[in-house]
């Protein structure tokens, strides 16, 4: 669970789930390690964004995610072709239909990394963070504390 | 509606006889007063069992399953007919593999609103010439049917069937579009308040995957809640997980569904469903510019994409 709401600096845990082929080359991984320095930011690779399963996002906010950010490629630069035109659909009509039933309004956000400019994707995290600071912790479809965790293989 | 019935009862028995199909799926009098139950006939001496009513509210293309190489007949209304055609186009059977007996659609009732204006159980119900004839320990009463149609079907603009082999009935006239009224009130309220009704309803969930028996759409073998490598959510009725139950089974419909209102009718607990489907289906229109079930060559929203759109999407959901 988030650190203890009493605290005066609670600091968002935001999953970036970003696609490997926008940030390649060495540079572009020094940003990545730079992004990877904002507390609590948890980065995860996937190969194409049209690999998100949008259950990857609801599991996500159940496990206490206050914010999922998507990080996806820019229209004709999927390295699959069309990964980011699917997922575009996929995801942007989840991230809709959860604001339409009250979840905050940018906690998911689906965003595309213009051709790597320097210092682009931290600065899309760091703007991601600080919106959803607004919001406060999570709750809304966070697992119950007595339930046993749904991505575990053994039995409680 | 006695003419209907006879009609069906007509051409079922033809189609049969003549082993142009391997059966007639259709609707016969139900077990329970007010709603009409699915049956599927294989002998030309039962096709007495078909009936037509107002009491007809399930979608019979939920039974197009499994169809392997057979052919087989369908009495189907507006909505009906669209999930048929959806199915196709999701490759589940071909065309020719279907005979629909398109009937165009009267509105159905809904039998909770029934339920509620009488003051006691409903033992027996018919109808008759416009009217429900109701009985109850006691008493009879007389209610106008028009008075308790079922809010999707008077919102419905979709009664004729699109497609046909048999026309039933004659053609109606169609209503302009208009918002469906629970997912535009729905809309309305704040976040805070919309997420509170949304929790406040699946608080009464059960899990019993009623609504997903009923749906036509849903005919994955395998569904997302019985995956057990990775388990996605509990089988429970812990509340996160059944939200995301509900979030995901309408979403899975996004662009397949047809509004036939099967889930809620389904549902054992009463639990507002059409909200979350209407509000899908207000997203694929005014985003995709899509509605489910109108030809077999539009491909379903999440199936194909369009580059220069995407541009626009993104910039106004991007953030």
């Amino acid at each position: 669970m988030n650190a203890d709401i009493t605290k005066t600096d609670w600091a968002p845990r935001v999953l970036v789930l970003l696609c490997n082929w926008p940030l390649y080359t060495q540079s572009d991984l020094a940003e990545v390690a730079k992004t990877r320095e904002i507390p609590q930011v948890r980065v995860l690779k996937v190969p194409c964004a049209g690999r998100i399963n949008p259950l990857f996002i609801l599991m996500a906010l159940q496990e206490g995610n206050d914010g999922v950010l998507v990080v996806g490629c820019p229209p004709e630069s999927c390295h699959y072709k069309a990964g980011n035109y699917l997922s575009n659909r996929k995801l942007v009509v989840l991230k809709r239909f959860l604001e339409y039933l009250g979840m905050e309004e940018g906690r998911v956000r689906f965003e595309w990394i213009a051709n790597p400019e320097q210092g682009g994707l931290s600065r899309l995290v760091r703007e991601h963070y600080e919106h959803v600071k607004q919001f406060g912790p999570v709750e809304k479809l966070v697992r119950s504390h007595f339930a046993s965790g749904p991505l575990s293989y053994s039995s409680p | 509606m006695d003419k209907l019935t006879q009609k069906i009862r007509q051409e079922a028995a033809r189609l049969l006889a003549d082993h142009q199909v391997d059966r007639v799926i259709g609707f016969q009098e139900g077990t329970l007063p007010l709603r009409s139950a699915p049956v599927i006939v294989h002998d030309p001496a039962d096709v007495d069992k078909l009936v037509w009513n107002s009491f007809c509210g399930n979608n019979l293309a939920r039974y197009l399953r499994g169809l392997g190489g057979r052919r087989v007949a369908i009495v189907a209304k507006g909505c009906d007919v669209r999930s048929i055609i959806a199915l196709i186009v999701e490759k589940q059977f071909s065309r020719d593999q279907v005979v629909i007996i398109g009937v165009p659609c009267q509105r159905m009732i809904d039998w909770r609103k029934v339920a509620k204006a009488v003051n006691g159980e409903i033992l027996r119900a018919e109808e008759r010439d416009g009217e429900l004839l109701v009985e109850s320990k006691g008493f009879k009463r007389s209610l106008q049917r028009d008075d308790f149609i079922h809010s999707l079907c008077a919102a419905c603009t979709h009664r004729n069937p699109i497609v046909y082999d048999i026309l039933v009935g004659e053609p109606v006239e169609e209503a302009g579009q208009t918002p469906f009224p629970e997912s535009a009130a729905f809309e309305e309220r704040s976040p805070a308040e919309r997420w509170a009704f949304y929790k406040d309803e699946m608080s009464r969930c059960i899990r019993c995957y009623g609504c997903r028996e009923a749906c036509p759409m849903c005919y994955c073998e395998e569904c997302f809640v019985d995956h057990s490598q990775p388990s996605w959510i509990a089988k429970s009725v812990e509340p996160s997980a059944v939200q995301i139950w509900q979030i995901v089974r309408a979403y899975h419909q996004a662009g397949r569904c047809v509004s036939c209102g099967a889930c809620e009718r389904a549902c054992p607990m009463n639990i507002k469903l059409l909200y979350l489907t209407e509000g899908l289906n207000d997203l694929a229109r005014e985003m995709f510019d899509f509605e489910t079930g109108l030809n077999t060559e539009s491909l379903p929203p999440f199936a194909t994409f369009d580059p220069d759109a995407m541009r626009d999407t993104a910039k106004q959901d991007g953030r």
